[in-house]
């Protein structure tokens, strides 16, 4: 009752638009508790020499866990997301997030590996504009432990 | 601004102490979209075999970044950061609290530099994350572009 090995090299397309939102930012800021004045305010992005807000450096998350959640979903990956445990987690950015940009994901499933009795699965997310500018490559592990 | 050829490995860039509360999880769930009840529901979290509800790693990882921030001066700077989730971080509900109150559970993050590459001009900075001296983090990377 494990994760279905034959999964790995599945790529779920990058069909849904994420707008990236000034309030967004800030309220992602303000949950993760970041000080940079550059994720709330207009002219300290400005000062930095950003067009508007930036996104903090792990903001990615969102986009990367939206597609995530589509292999967690597909019936065929046989992961019980009640079991599931982040295992480990990497952002590469290409370029910053700042707000206004449109962005999708495009996930690879990388890796399906026994570990004990549960099993780990790697996947990556290719985050790019919409209209292809890659943006963020972002790469996470999710340890589905063991059915009792 | 950082002079790169000042810096040296092993250097500490910088330290501060991030409390965590039950209503600083409610947020980070809202802000992320990561609505793992785990993370929320006490009942829930002990069902599934842990002590009480934990911090989501992404709330770990997200917070301790600002150490590296705030020492280069521009969250933009970081262009890869890394880490491996070991510990949970669990955060109580103390009887007679206000869950948005009381202080919640400390997390201590630590930044050094742990290599430099001249050629790429960046600095990769190691995050020594703990809860009560315990690691809940480990390979806590940030390369910053200097």
């Amino acid at each position: 009752m494990g994760i279905n090995p034959d999964i790995v090299g599945r790529v779920y397309p990058a069909d849904e638009t994420y707008q990236v939102g000034r309030e967004k930012i800030r309220e992602f800021a303000a949950a993760t508790k970041a000080t940079s004045r550059a994720h709330y305010d207009l002219d300290a992005a400005a000062e930095l020499g950003f067009a508007d807000l930036i996104a903090p450096p792990t903001f990615a998350i969102i986009i990367a866990q939206r597609a995530d959640a589509k292999l967690v979903a597909d019936p065929e990956s046989g992961i019980d997301f009640t079991r599931v445990v982040h295992a480990d987690q990497r952002f590469t950015h290409h370029r910053p997030i700042v707000a206004g940009d449109e962005l999708v994901a495009e996930l690879h499933v990388d890796l399906v590996r026994e570990m004990g009795a549960g099993a780990m699965i790697t996947s990556r997310a290719e985050i790019t504009t919409t209209s292809g500018e890659k943006i963020a490559t972002t790469i996470s592990s999710l340890l589905v432990r063991a059915g009792e | 601004m950082i002079d790169f050829d000042t810096l040296e490995k092993g250097q500490v860039i910088g330290s501060k102490t991030i409390s965590v509360n039950r209503g600083d999880l409610v947020r980070y769930a809202g802000a992320s979209g990561d609505f793992n009840p785990i993370h929320w529901n006490e009942r829930f979290a002990k069902e599934v075999e842990l002590d009480s509800v934990i911090a989501h790693g992404m709330f770990t990882m997200g917070s301790a970044v600002d150490v590296v921030s705030e020492w280069v001066g521009n969250p933009a700077a970081v262009i890869d950061y890394q880490t491996r989730f070991t510990k949970p971080v669990v955060v109580q509900d103390p009887a007679g609290t206000n869950p948005t109150d009381q202080p919640g559970t400390e997390i201590l993050v630590e930044g050094k530099v742990g290599a430099l590459d001249a050629e790429a001009h960046t600095a990769r900075i190691d995050l020594t994350v703990s809860v009560d001296g315990t690691k809940v983090l480990m390979k806590s990377q940030a390369v910053v572009q200097l």
